[in-house]
């Protein structure tokens, strides 16, 4: 909670304010009692016409200082809550731009959205409340207690057992509660999924004449959720009853010592009714606070869910603390001794190799075996690599050390000559961008999603890379060219069109580094083929990854790496591996030569 | 609008008449004693008159009455709300129900066109906020009713003048509540659609935050998500400042009305005479004043609430009431093992009216056979396979199994005659063993075990913690693309139905472990029909009839020698794979 609500520390003033302006209120509200007893005592007794008006317009006086208080208190209250909101979206939006791939992968999207949204405006709405009525309600029970003292000592120890009581009623169903609201929630959640699944698995679930299987278990989960909904419904509906009990009982017994005080004549008959009326409104207050305190338990609930987030460390290993500059005492120069010449780190970025991986070995957080293994290759400037293996081989793992997406376990990854991790990041991936598997456009027109690879390229330079990455014919075909508008998540454009447009956006930033990580899987071999051929064109400075399982993708590359279950089984050319890497043989036969003959390599 | 759907709610409470009979007995009665407790308390204020004039006597049969009233009433809510409980959440569940219901009788054709996030909203998140505007309305819409009626009556049995002064003053309250309603509407209007707004950024950036930092562009992103959060931020204060503008406002209307019973009452007890009120009256009075003015604030609150969960409930009906999937023929057949014998004949077929697709297209597959579809990228592949599943029905000719035409057949005997491998693979969350045996509940461990093998799965799932009863989570969890493709096959292996379609079956899967699989498609696809999808073409070249298409249409139909001798797409498309 404390870290949430820390972000309130900007609005301490309207914070104070709030609460301030409503208690103003509520003690205006609470001298109303005594000018009726007022009234009654000495207008109705003395027959004081004269006095009772006055009384009176006390009363809408006392009424119009109420509402001024109670508007600035709840502008001030909407004020802190609505920035409070606007803050933390602020630095959650923030928080998870800067989480690094291994947090992202273990906490998946759909949560964080939600967070961002739904428990945001939870938490929103707890705190304007909170500060319009938490500060309210307990004011006015125990206002209403002194007030009550102020009337008669004696008659006001009623208060006194009366509002413990209450107190037990109240946080006792609120404790027993909020573990049930988390339960129905967590069933809600199950509804959702398995509605979803049913969306997602349509197919499926209709090929294999699963629907009604799948009926069964959601009416088993929407049942559950329903019976847990009543039970808490049947609990936190006590509230009500129970403390309307203790009030009248209250009452009662206020009404009986009351009248043996006024007997006594120690106090009058007004001061009965006041103390009554006293009695009345902290009921009235309770049954308000009750409900507050629903919108409480989901506020506190949606409160720990930003905190998980905002907990969420980015756990990138980042020596370089913003600017360029090399720093030769860090860790990375204890194994950069193992190359010899790194004596002038000037010279050394000029004729360093592009891309050197040192032993690197990676294990994802949380897995248990090692996704890479001792991995070693050097590609020099210009050259362009080829990466090869088989499902979950390692090859992604592989291109997603190079701009610093995740730390390698051991081992030192290197680009011109520099350990990544002494890059500032956003240098890092200047110099080396990747092609995703999953061809990601944003909403806006052609042009907005081109120009994310560099802001201040020319018309010119877009249509070099989009004539680069043969997505001129996409182009050609939509009407407004470069203007048309791509729709979210790219809906209006197929699979090879997004593909070959993501890699002229990689295009137009041209980078030293350029990684396809089996970005053209969605093309035709045609087009593949005239993509490969157009790279080769531009490659003077580039240095290019090439992620597949096509061996034509990258039969003309430089060096070819080969993965087998995270190792390399191989590092040459198409020649010499055909030769000496049975993998990679098997692999090329399979596809060039006919199933049938293929079978004979086993 | 609005009252077709009122109607169509009350026709689910409908089921619940006796508890919400008995609701409305309970909340009636619970009314009429809270209301006739002031009455006791006041009578017995006044039998305290000043010292030495208090009558004991009378006023403590007066306090225990008042105790057992008020005994009762506590027991009555408390069963009112047990009641309402049921009713709601009962009502609900029986919405949500119809609607997974539905759900499962769509038509593709509306589950395709719609974000799943839409419709999942409507049958989780809107059915929520129905039930609690629902829940609310039971509970405070009704006794706000019965508790101003009730005060009403109290009142006039007490004093008329005074009663007359409280009926007039207290619409004030209401005017003043939809008076700012009617202003902040536009307001709130505005905050969600800037809301809308930012959630889709979120969802946007978020979702592929990947490719945001591998473009490093989280600075240009935080400004243009702190412009819409500026604009979220002034939207949101407006509206949440106005509306809460409407409390304070009715409150003061209520202390006005306050004060004008307690004028009134005192100047009435001052100027005495028969209609004189005496001073414990008065006090039952001003607690009913405060009574029946509450009511009013509540129900403006409630109102709309009321409207917001009307709203909701009209998004959940849109769906319930969407049109399904034309149902079977009532004389439609069960098929049982088909051989495999598949007629197309003058087959006309596309997803939208003004956009041709597939055109008078005739095929006829012999049993065993194997087609071959080949074409592009995004060329129509795809669409073959939903007109033979049934997921969408042709326009105009007609398509025959064993010479049944399919809308003669029953769906589920004609779906379950086909064994299907998609691409885009599909998991449930469950353990390995219930995906395996989807198609085949009642297998064996040992027809799992040997299925696994031939799919080359047993391998990897034995490495899993635990086993064959390790549970995958939504959407195939932590497994690797090429496993969840993998289990896929697993299940076609097990549950060996008559036909197969391999949409791309092995995409993800590494073309070693590919051509082990071949292997056991090839045994597999031995006297079974079977439809291929697929970019290799060394898988293709063996099929017996070869479908290409471009653009939707089958440009070229025969096989892999044929083709070739035609020197045609298929020959272009062939040899660009060995383009350099």
């Amino acid at each position: 909670m404390k870290t949430v609500l820390r972000y309130l520390s900007g609005y301490k003033k309207e914070s104070i304010l709030a609460p301030l302006f409503k208690m103003l209120e509520a003690s205006f509200e609470l001298l109303v009692p005594l000018v009726v007893a007022a009234i009654i005592d000495t207008g109705i007794s003395g027959k004081d016409t004269g006095y009772i008006l006055r009384m009176c317009g006390i009363m809408v006086a006392l009424g119009i200082i109420g509402l001024v208080c109670a508007i600035t208190a709840q502008y001030f209250a909407a004020k802190a809550a609505v920035g409070f909101a606007r803050k933390i979206r602020h630095v959650l939006f923030e928080k998870m731009q800067g989480l690094s791939f291994n947090e992202i992968d273990k906490t998946g999207t759909s949560t964080m959205i939600t967070r961002m949204t739904s428990d945001v405006n939870q938490v929103q709405s707890g705190v304007n409340m909170v500060l319009r009525l938490f500060l309210r309600s307990p004011f006015i029970v125990f206002g209403a207690m002194i007030m009550a003292f102020t009337i008669d000592v004696k008659t006001a120890l009623v208060f006194v057992v009366t509002i413990p009581v209450l107190a037990l009623i109240v946080f006792g169903i609120m404790l027993i509660t909020i573990p049930m609201y988390k339960r129905v929630q967590r069933a809600l959640d199950k509804v959702l999924g398995i509605t979803r699944e049913n969306l997602t698995g349509v197919r499926v679930i209709r090929a294999f004449c699963k629907e009604d299987e799948e009926i069964k278990s959601f009416d088993d989960a929407n049942d559950t959720l329903t019976t847990m909904q009543k039970v808490v419904g049947r609990i936190s509906g006590l509230m009500n009853p129970l403390t309307y009990i203790v009030i009248n009982l209250g009452i009662v017994v206020l009404i009986y010592v009351g009248a043996i005080r006024v007997d006594t004549g120690i106090i009058s008959q007004g001061a009965v009714v006041a103390l009554y009326n006293y009695m009345s409104q902290i009921l009235v207050e309770l049954i308000k606070l009750a409900n507050l305190i629903v919108t409480m338990t989901k506020s506190v609930a949606s409160c720990k869910r930003l905190e998980d987030v905002l907990k969420l460390e980015s756990t990138l290993e980042l020596h370089s603390s913003g600017n360029t500059g090399l720093k030769p005492d860090m860790a990375g120069a204890a194994d950069a001794n193992i190359n010899s010449n790194n004596n002038d780190t000037n010279v050394n970025q000029e004729n360093a190799p592009a891309v050197e991986f040192d032993h690197v070995s990676l294990t994802y957080k949380g897995a248990g075996e090692e996704a890479l293994t001792d991995i070693s290759f050097t590609i020099n400037k210009g050259e362009t690599a080829g990466i090869i293996g088989g499902t979950g081989s390692g090859k992604t793992s592989l291109v997603h050390l190079i701009p610093h997406f995740y730390d390698a376990t051991r081992g030192t990854v290197k680009v011109d000559g520099i350990d990544v991790k002494d890059y500032p990041l956003d240098e890092i991936r200047n110099k080396a961008v990747i092609v995703m598997q999953k061809a990601v456009l944003f909403k806006g027109t052609i042009r907005e999603n081109l120009l994310w690879g560099n802001g201040g390229a020319t018309d010119e330079e877009l249509y070099e890379a989009l004539e680069t990455a043969q997505a001129m014919d996409v182009i050609r075909s939509k009407e407004d060219g470069l203007d048309e508008m791509v729709e979210q998540g790219g809906r209006n454009f197929s699979g090879g069109q997004k593909q070959r447009l993501t890699i002229a956006r990689a295009l137009v930033r041209k980078p030293s580094i350029l990684i396809l990580d089996d970005s053209a899987s969605a093309l035709d071999y045609a087009t593949d083929a005239r993509l490969r051929k157009a790279l080769k064109c531009i490659k003077d400075r580039t240095t290019v990854f090439i992620v597949s399982q096509r061996t034509s993708s990258m039969q003309h590359a430089d060096r070819i790496i080969v993965l087998d279950d995270g190792r390399a089984a191989g590092i040459g050319t198409h020649e010499s591996l055909y030769k000496d890497c049975r993998i990679y043989k098997e692999i090329y036969d399979s596809q060039f030569k006919g199933a049938g003959e293929a079978q004979t390599n086993e | 609008m609005n009252k077709g759907t009122i109607k169509k709610v009350l026709n689910y409470i409908g089921k619940y008449k006796i508890f919400l009979g008995l609701s409305v007995l309970f909340a009636a009665l619970s009314v009429v004693l809270t209301l006739y407790v002031p009455i006791l308390i006041g009578k017995a204020i006044d039998y305290i008159i000043e010292a030495g004039r208090v009558d004991f006597d009378k006023m403590a049969p007066i306090l225990i009455k008042a105790m057992i009233a008020v005994g009762i009433t506590s027991f009555l809510q408390w069963l009112m709300n047990v009641c309402n409980n049921k009713i709601t959440y009962n009502v609900v569940r029986d919405i949500r129900k119809e609607a997974m219901r539905k759900i499962e009788r769509l038509p593709l054709k509306y589950i395709d066109s719609r974000s799943y996030g839409e419709i999942v909203s409507r049958v989780v998140a809107d059915v929520d906020t129905f039930s609690e505007g629902l829940l609310m309305g039971f509970t405070q819409f009704f006794t706000g009713v019965v508790t101003i009626f009730g005060t009403l009556i109290f009142m006039l049995t007490i004093n008329v003048r005074i009663t007359l002064v409280v009926v007039i003053v207290t619409p004030v309250s209401l005017f003043v509540a939809r008076f700012i309603a009617s202003k902040t509407f536009s307001m709130f209007k505005l905050q969600s659609e800037i809301r809308g707004e930012q959630t889709a950024f979120i969802d946007e950036m978020i979702g592929n935050l990947k490719v945001v930092q591998a473009y490093t562009h989280e600075d240009e992103n935080m400004e243009k998500f702190d412009d819409i959060n500026e604009r979220l931020e002034k939207a949101s204060l407006r509206a949440t400042f106005f509306s809460s503008i409407t409390n304070p406002s009715t409150r003061f209307v209520n202390s006005l009305v306050y004060t004008g019973v307690a004028l009134s009452g005192a100047l009435i007890a001052v100027n005495g005479g028969a209609a004189g009120i005496s001073v414990g009256r008065l006090s039952t009075f001003l607690s009913y004043a405060n009574q029946y003015t509450k009511p009013f604030n509540e129900i403006s609150g409630v109102v709309t609430e009321l409207q917001n969960a009307i709203a909701c409930a009209a998004r959940i009906f849109e769906l319930i009431e969407e049109e399904a999937e034309t149902p079977d023929n009532n004389n439609a057949v069960a098929l049982k093992e088909a051989r495999g014998n598949i007629e197309l004949k003058n087959v006309y077929f596309s997803y939208v009216p003004d956009k041709k697709l597939i055109e008078d297209f005739n095929l006829s597959v012999k049993k065993g056979q194997r087609v071959a579809i080949v074409g592009p990228t995004g060329c129509g592949k795809t669409t073959l396979i939903n007109l033979l599943m049934r997921f969408y029905d042709v326009n105009k000719g007609e398509i025959s199994v064993d010479g049944n035409e399919i809308r003669d057949i029953t769906r589920h005997s004609l779906r379950s005659n086909y064994g299907m491998v998609l691409q885009e693979t599909w998991l449930k969350n469950g353990t390995i063993r219930e995906n395996i045996a989807m198609g085949k509940p009642d297998a064996t461990d040992g027809e799992i075990i040997e299925a696994a093998k031939a799919a080359h799965s047993h391998g990897f799932i034995r490495r899993l913690p635990k086993g064959y009863d390790t549970v995958i989570g939504e959407d195939g969890g932590s497994l690797s693309q090429g496993q969840k493709q993998l289990l896929c096959i697993t299940r076609i292996m097990l549950a060996l139905p008559p036909m197969l379609i391999l949409d791309e079956a092995t995409s993800s899967i590494d073309t070693r472990t590919e051509i082990k699989i071949q292997e056991a498609f090839a045994r597999m696809m031995k006297g079974r029909t079977s439809f291929i999808v697929a970019h290799r073409l060394s898988t293709i070249k063996e099929a017996d009839i070869i479908l290409v298409m471009k653009d939707g249409n089958i440009i070229e139909q025969g096989s892999h020698k044929e083709l070739l001798a035609r020197n045609g797409f298929y020959t272009k498309l062939y040899n660009s794979q060995f383009a350099q």
